[in-house]
């Protein structure tokens, strides 16, 4: 009998707690699931790290109304259809997928879970879940541009770049505009490293532009090993993605810095709002989101390493792209072969610059393919 | 120019280093494709001792004694439990990939001091070749060394014709009372060491920090190398030289804007690894003692 009752009990008292766990969780509104998907380890620094720290941004900011899940570390390719996937599976709401050769994959997993919302960073593909969001890298290139014009000694400047792509060229093109228009006489060589990540062909490259005379590095890749061949060489260069100056405390003129927290927490307020969208801009275009300077998406470190004056004509720039007094790439705009692009009073439109595949005047050599 | 000679001989550095320990290896009739891995192995081990010791020297004993360890485990299969040489060389370079990786992430992003240059009393000042010959660092030298000293052991002393014939012919060195087992043990931890300290070059001089799979394939170049060298010591010092300066000839290239796709030029090292391998394979027909005979053979016999 005794026996019985105590099973009655914790029955009841089982029950009572099952009530309350489920009652509590309804009113308190469950978390909502935020998936992200890295190419790498975030590591402390470049550009899977600039996505930890967004990341982190959501987190402080919801709180206990989100879940965050992370799978680091997936290459471009197959695998990431297979961790998408998993990613939608598991319920999570809306996935950011952090690297531009996720696009295909992302659009796939999509069709396959059309209550999922995705969001595909850097790439240009949309559908009625997937949305796009990227940068506008090449403000802060521009700056780089006017500072390497004062900088450079030799008029000469090494670029690495990663793959010979739109994002990239447009890039080199504003880093020439911004060149331009302080030194005439300078120009940018252009090393494709063919890998978005790779230190030792990295450094490689770096040495090389270095020994052919160049005094003044940028890149398009994502390790520290191009600044640290500066340092090492007496040359300088700007930090990419994260502020860089930890690697090269000499070297580093400024980093353009990618901030993708306030894009994260816009996109996860408009999903738990119920105002979630994918934007209407054409296709082609590249994101409902392409934030740059002037919506903090690209902030600009602390201008170091340089003369007064040489800060002083890089706030200009800053402050010119800010208010929207500078148009990088206004007309007239003629390529290095000497054809017009588009003539003065006109200035190019946000489809043309993913259309670019020739190099403006300061640029030497060819686009390759 | 000067500049870009020193980039060159600074990227074939590991090449050789690591051909070189493959060679002593080969001689001795073990095929070890593991290179990639032990350099890899190299590399994370001497980046975890410079952050912890903060002296790069160490770097150099702690990338020898991963490659040696590596090699241990292949030994410990291929010559004692008989394994087959070839797959169980795949699956150390993919076994070293992933434990690099694993044991690699806390040092992401973190830099090391590097190798310092060694200057020689007075031969340093010659012009270009003062700088480029006698201005080195401790591991241009040591590799150097050993070449020269491999050469001579190889060629002259017991012990190479020793560990020659156990690579042309086990039965008859085993009949005739040589340790077979414990000679092939010996080199392949040689050849260990040698491909432990190239990879190590890689974070202590061409770039001073960790990231995964760093040694990009160059191992499987150090065995094309030995190959382009039919198994001459010295031949692997200009085959070295050769690769590297196609490596860097691609970047030079771009930057002087060379109309060649530089997709095309990234691809010559790999375009000239097939054409040796091609043409020592030619040659291999008419003259076949160039190869160690017992090469890739797992020898069953009792010690």
């Amino acid at each position: 009998m005794i026996k019985f009752c105590m099973r009655i009990f914790s029955l009841i008292a089982f029950s009572i707690s099952v009530l309350f766990f489920v009652i509590s969780n309804a009113f308190a509104g469950s978390p909502t699931k935020v998936g992200f998907v890295y190419l790498t380890t975030p590591g402390d620094h470049g550009w899977t790290y600039a996505h930890e720290l967004g990341k982190q941004m959501v987190e402080k900011r919801f709180g206990k109304d989100v879940k965050v899940s992370v799978v680091e570390n997936v290459p471009e390719g197959p695998d990431a259809t297979r961790v998408i996937r998993e990613l939608a599976k598991q319920g999570n709401e809306i996935i950011f997928t952090t690297s531009f050769g996720y696009m295909e994959p992302t659009l796939k997993v999509a069709k396959e879970f059309p209550n999922v919302k995705f969001e595909h960073i850097t790439g240009y593909k949309r559908s009625k879940n997937v949305a796009t969001g990227n940068i506008r890298f090449y403000e802060g290139r521009y700056i780089q541009g006017v500072v390497a014009g004062l900088m450079t000694k030799t008029n000469k400047i090494g670029y690495i770049g990663a793959y010979p792509i739109a994002e990239v060229i447009m890039g080199i093109n504003a880093f020439a505009q911004g060149l331009k228009s302080v030194n005439k006489d300078a120009s940018i060589s252009v090393i494709w490293a063919n890998t978005w990540y790779d230190p030792v062909k990295e450094a490689d490259a770096a040495k090389v532009h270095i020994a052919e005379g160049a005094d003044v590095l940028a890149q398009h890749t994502d390790s520290p090993a191009m600044l640290q061949i500066a340092e090492k060489n007496g040359a300088m260069g700007f930090g990419q993605s994260t502020d860089m100056s930890a690697f090269a405390p000499k070297a580093q003129l400024f980093a353009s810095i990618n901030n993708w927290g306030p894009y994260y927490i816009k996109k996860i307020e408009e999903l738990r709002n119920g105002k979630w969208n994918t934007g209407d801009g054409p296709n082609h275009w590249p994101g409902n989101v392409w934030g740059g300077i002037k919506s903090d998406m690209l902030v600009i470190s602390k201008f170091q390493n340089m003369p007064a004056n040489v800060a002083q004509k890089a706030q200009e720039a800053l402050d010119g792209i800010k208010t929207g007094k500078i148009n990088i790439f206004a007309g007239p705009l003629i390529d290095n072969t000497g054809k017009e692009i588009i003539p003065a009073g006109k200035a190019l439109d946000d489809g043309a610059l993913w259309g670019m595949n020739y190099y403006l005047q300061g640029v030497n050599g060819k686009v390759p393919g | 120019m000067e500049a870009l000679i020193l980039t060159i001989i600074a990227t074939s550095i590991p090449l050789l280093l690591a051909a070189t320990g493959e060679l002593i290896a080969e001689k001795s009739g073990v095929l070890n494709l593991g290179v990639e891995g032990m350099m890899l192995s190299g590399a994370v081990g001497a980046l975890g001792a410079v952050l912890w010791l903060e002296n790069p020297y160490y770097g150099i004993i702690a990338g020898a004694l991963s490659g040696i360890l590596m090699a241990s485990i292949f030994s410990l299969f291929t010559i004692n439990f008989m394994t087959n040489q070839v797959a169980t060389g795949l699956g150390l370079t993919i076994f070293a990939t992933g434990l690099t990786g694993l044991a690699g992430a806390p040092l992401v992003g973190k830099t090391i001091p590097s190798l310092p240059k060694i200057e020689i009393f007075l031969l340093s000042d010659i012009p270009l070749i003062g700088s480029i010959l006698f201005k080195q660092d401790f591991v241009a030298y040591l590799s150097i060394g050993i070449i020269i000293f491999i050469s001579f052991f190889l060629k002259y002393s017991k012990s190479g014709i020793i560990l020659r014939a156990v690579g042309d012919d086990h039965q008859s060195a085993h009949s005739v009372g040589y340790p077979v087992k414990k000679i092939r043990w010996y080199t392949t931890c040689f050849g260990g060491m040698c491909a432990g300290i190239g990879g190590a070059y890689i974070p202590l001089v061409l770039t001073p920090h960790w990231s995964e799979g760093m040694t990009a394939g160059r191992g499987w170049i150090a065995l094309a190398l030995v190959v382009f060298a039919s198994w001459i010591p010295w031949r692997i010092i200009v085959g070295a030289l050769i690769f590297g300066g196609i490596t860097i000839a691609q970047l030079v290239g771009q930057a002087r804007g060379w109309p060649i796709p530089s997709q095309l030029l990234s691809m010559m090292p790999y375009i000239a690894t097939i054409i040796a391998l091609t043409m020592i394979s030619g040659r291999l027909s008419k003259n076949n003692s160039v190869v160690p005979s017992s090469l890739g053979k797992p020898f069953f016999g009792s010690q």
